[in-house]
């Protein structure tokens, strides 16, 4: 029992951050029109300067700090240098030039950081456990994970739903000849929003990193399940990315944790652990096909796009 | 006559005089190294065309396109490893294999457009992917060796490297001619349509929906014997082979070479594989007065010239280099 | 009396609160021109959504030739000869005309599982394209590309892809829009042209256009229908004139 409800907050943490990644990446298609598959690269950078910063500055807080900012300025440059030629064109191009930038992104790392993969490692203020429940001590960084990402989640609808700034993105996403035409600097405000999402990817990136190994290549495996994310929860849609992005985390990690049990009840024990971590990864894959073949336009979908 | 005299058609003709000619110059020099290069550039070039067909004409872009060299591959792999070895028995079977696992998949994606379609194909990469890694039984993630070539008859031995190489070289370029004949047939223009306004297709009367799933199938087979190639070439099967950055491979080679020609393919797998072979010279060239012994260890970082490269191509040069050539014709004509 | 070769029955439709059709009924008899005008956001564009099938319609039916199409996806529609033209271009840029247009035919001369013969060397394909070009009076313009012909002569293409289809009616989508005194002109005598064996359900802005060619007339208000009659009738319509005709000019 307990077991479960342990999995079950490690699939929170795991949903939340994923909701980070696909809320940057759903703003900027929804927004733009722009899909980016050089997001998880962002998020890649995010974690690879939290290892820099980290280690330079001795401070963990200080070091997550200045990683974001990083990432933030690189998400912006990106935007600048390489997005923002590709606005208009069509989805294709989209996809071949920010494919062009993962090529990139992945070689530049490697140069700067090297090609072993690196460690993150936590301070001793947060290498500890608390007591959550009688019998259940749980990591006190997922914990923090877990606030920080809600935090986060909780001011990103404030802004868009609340702020000037935010009535702007959503009149951006809605009418862009209009917006354009009230005098709001259209290409400021791109940049910005790219900002946005590179810093929450980014964020993402950079809580993850002393839980995994930071290397090359992080970026592209949380960008599919951030896009699987997106289709589930509706392209362009902020709460159905909250809220696909939380079942993906669930399912993935309770998943991983149970399938093997449930798989002995059907099958030998060696089958179980052969099949086991497989069908584990591969689950993730088949509820969102099962998604798109009984609702294609995703669970959640944004009405007028 | 004169008008077949295009710069195009003058590259094309010359690159295809080399690939028939690597054989002899291997066989004079004693060096197989071209000539094992260029069989895997022959194959994977059989792959790009297969892609250009549904992502050039058909305008589906798929980023798991790779598996199929993996299925055709894997079948191989499988019944050799069972005791099949005879070609006869795996070929056609590595082929039915690609072509059911397209319609499963094509039926499931086609469904959708656009980002959507692209998604799904990475996520049915990613599936098939971990797949192959969880087959314990037949390497998993370290892969597994061909202990035998494909059998088939006693004259025929695939493992003559020139008889292998001429094999593919054959299959290629009836690939090459197959495309091009379904490109421009009936068949190929509601693809081509239906790449160009979807919309319009199904005003006019077409159900689109079953033409590009029949387009995916034939691509996806067609990879799928390139696929049952490769584990011959390499005698060596893993889950690599379907991840979906070699999907990505595939699709730089389409690009580069020029999307919705019929050589495109072709000349963006062997500029990949020049550019691969070159641009580490160059760079160390190029670096060398700068940082002078640093030179070697820049060069080693070749690849972070390709990103840009490939993004300044879909950005200026979006028909490739044989769309650059063609260009070339017209401002001469 | 002859059935309807149109009929709309209560067509409906909602997006969230806004209703956008209301209860429309219609009917077109064989070879009557039949025209639909309103104001902008009066619900024509879902209109023709709902009958080609590109809306999915929450209320009513459509019956065309005394079958029930209401549920019928878009491409049986067009082979059981409904024919559509767009209000915004939307033709293939990258081919000439006469691909464009021959294409259409491809889609009405049986299946296109073909994959060897040059299909843009069938003769059956391509000498009804060159009549469909002739007779909207591109004669002459079939190998230019489509991406770098006028606007006028878009729409002319436009018109030429309905016809290839071998049609019984005609649906067009503001066949004038955004053309010139002198298209216009010559548009409208296509259309009287067109008039005399085909059935048209005609949505227009343009006055002129209209009062020259319809048979009959709607006005489509928010939605709804609120006259339907001769253009004599309507023209005198005091509601339709408080709606729409009253602060008319030439365009809308």
């Amino acid at each position: 029992m307990l077991l479960i409800f342990e999995q079950c907050l490690n699939g929170l943490q795991l949903g939340l951050l994923l909701f980070l990644v696909a809320a940057g990446l759903t703003l900027v298609f929804g927004i733009m029109d722009m899909v980016n598959l050089a997001h998880g690269s962002l998020y890649m950078i995010g974690a690879y300067f939290a290892a820099s910063f980290v280690a330079w500055t001795g401070s963990f807080v200080a070091g997550a700090a200045f990683a974001l900012g990083a990432t933030l300025l690189v998400g912006m440059l990106m935007e600048v240098v390489a997005i923002r030629p590709l606005y208009g064109r069509d989805h294709l191009d989209h996809v071949l030039g920010t494919f062009g930038l993962i090529l990139f992104f992945n070689e530049l790392v490697r140069m700067v950081w090297g090609p072993a993969g690196l460690r993150v490692p936590l301070p001793d203020w947060l290498n500890t456990a608390v007591p959550i429940l009688p019998g259940l001590q749980y990591p006190t960084y997922r914990i923090a994970i877990i606030v920080t990402a809600l935090a986060v989640a909780l001011l990103l609808y404030v802004l868009v739903m609340r702020t000037r700034i935010g009535m702007l993105i959503r009149a951006g996403a809605s009418n862009r000849e209009m917006a354009g035409a009230l005098g709001v600097n259209i290409k400021l405000l791109y940049t910005l929003v790219f900002g946005l999402g590179a810093a929450l990817a980014g964020l993402a990136g950079l809580m993850q990193a002393p839980i995994l190994t930071v290397q090359i290549g992080m970026g592209e495996n949380i960008l599919i399940l951030a896009f699987v994310v997106i289709i589930i929860g509706g392209i362009g849609s902020i709460r159905g990315a909250f809220i696909a992005a939380i079942m993906v985390g669930l399912l993935d990690t309770i998943g991983r944790a149970f399938l093997p049990d449930l798989l002995r009840l059907v099958m030998t024990s060696r089958g179980a652990a052969t099949v086991a971590p497989a069908l584990s990864s591969m689950m993730i894959y088949l509820v969102m096909a099962v998604v798109l073949v009984v609702r294609p336009q995703g669970l959640f979908p944004v009405a007028n796009k | 006559m004169i008008g077949w005299l295009t710069p195009r058609n003058v590259v094309v003709a010359a690159l295809l005089v080399f690939l028939i000619l690597i054989p002899i110059y291997t066989a004079a020099t004693g060096n197989p190294f071209l000539l094992t290069l260029f069989t895997r550039i022959v194959i994977l070039a059989m792959a790009a065309t297969s892609l250009n067909l549904i992502l050039g004409y058909g305008g589906m872009v798929s980023f798991g396109h790779a598996v199929y060299l993996g299925i055709g591959g894997y079948a191989i792999g499988i019944l050799a490893h069972e005791g099949l070895s005879s070609g006869f028995i795996q070929w056609p079977i590595a082929i039915a294999a690609s072509a059911l696992f397209a319609l499963g998949v094509g039926a499931l994606s086609l469904r959708t457009r656009g980002l959507y379609f692209i998604m799904i194909t990475l996520a049915f990469a990613q599936l098939v992917y971990y797949f192959g890694v969880g087959l314990d039984r037949y390497g998993a993630d370290d892969g597994m060796q061909l202990y035998q070539r494909s059998q088939f008859v006693d004259a025929i031995s695939l493992s003559n490297r020139t008889l292998f190489y001429y094999l593919c070289l054959a299959l290629l370029v009836a690939s090459i001619y197959l495309v091009w004949r379904i490109v421009n047939s009936r068949f190929g223009l509601v693809i081509q349509g239906s790449r160009s306004n979807d919309r319009r297709m199904q005003a006019i009367g077409f159900p689109t929906y079953r033409y590009r799933l029949v387009c995916f199938v034939i691509a996806g087979t067609m990879c799928g014997l390139a696929g049952a190639l490769l584990a011959n070439h390499t005698e060596f099967v893993s889950p690599a082979m379907m991840h979906w950055t070699r999907s990505g491979d595939l699709i730089v080679m389409v690009v580069l070479g020029g999307m919705a020609s019929t050589f495109g393919p072709l000349i963006g797998a062997i500029a990949l594989m020049v550019l691969e072979e070159s641009l580490p010279a160059l760079i160390k060239l190029a670096a060398a007065p700068i940082v002078g012994e640093a030179a070697t260890r820049v060069a080693e970082y070749w690849q972070i010239v390709l990103g840009p490269l490939f993004l300044l191509v879909v950005l200026f040069a979006r028909g490739g280099i044989n769309g650059l050539l063609e260009s070339l014709e017209r401002r001469r004509g | 009396m002859a059935e309807p070769l149109l009929r709309i029955e209560g067509l409906t439709k909602h997006f969230g609160g806004v209703v956008a059709t209301d209860g429309v009924n219609l009917e077109v008899p064989p070879g009557e021109l039949h025209a639909v005008i309103g104001p902008n956001g009066a619900g024509k564009t879902t209109l023709i959504g709902q009958l080609t099938g590109e809306v999915v319609s929450d209320a009513g039916r459509v019956r065309f030739a005394g079958e029930d199409i209401t549920s019928q996806p878009v491409y049986r529609r067009s082979r059981r000869g409904l024919a559509r033209s767009f209000q915004i271009t939307s033709l293939f840029n990258d081919f000439t005309a006469l691909d464009n247009v021959a294409l259409a035919v491809q889609a009405h001369a049986g299946h296109s599982f073909r994959f060897w013969r040059d299909a843009r060397r069938e003769d059956e394909l391509r000498e009804p394209a060159r009549a469909a070009l002739a007779r909207v009076g591109l004669a002459g313009r079939e190998n230019t590309i489509v991406s770098s012909m006028s606007h006028g002569e878009h729409r002319q293409l436009e018109i030429a892809m309905t016809l290839a289809t071998r049609p019984r009616m005609l649906l067009l989508d503001e066949p004038m829009a955004g053309m010139g005194p002198e298209e216009s002109v010559r548009m409208i005598a296509l259309l009287r042209e067109l008039k005399r064996d085909l059935t048209i359900l005609l949505i227009e802005h343009d006055m002129d256009a209209v009062f020259a060619l319809a048979d009959r007339i709607s006005v489509l208000v928010y939605g709804q229908v609120i006259a339907s009659g001769e253009p004599a009738a309507i023209r005198a319509n005091e509601d339709v004139r408080k709606a729409y005709l009253g602060d008319q000019d030439d365009h809308g």
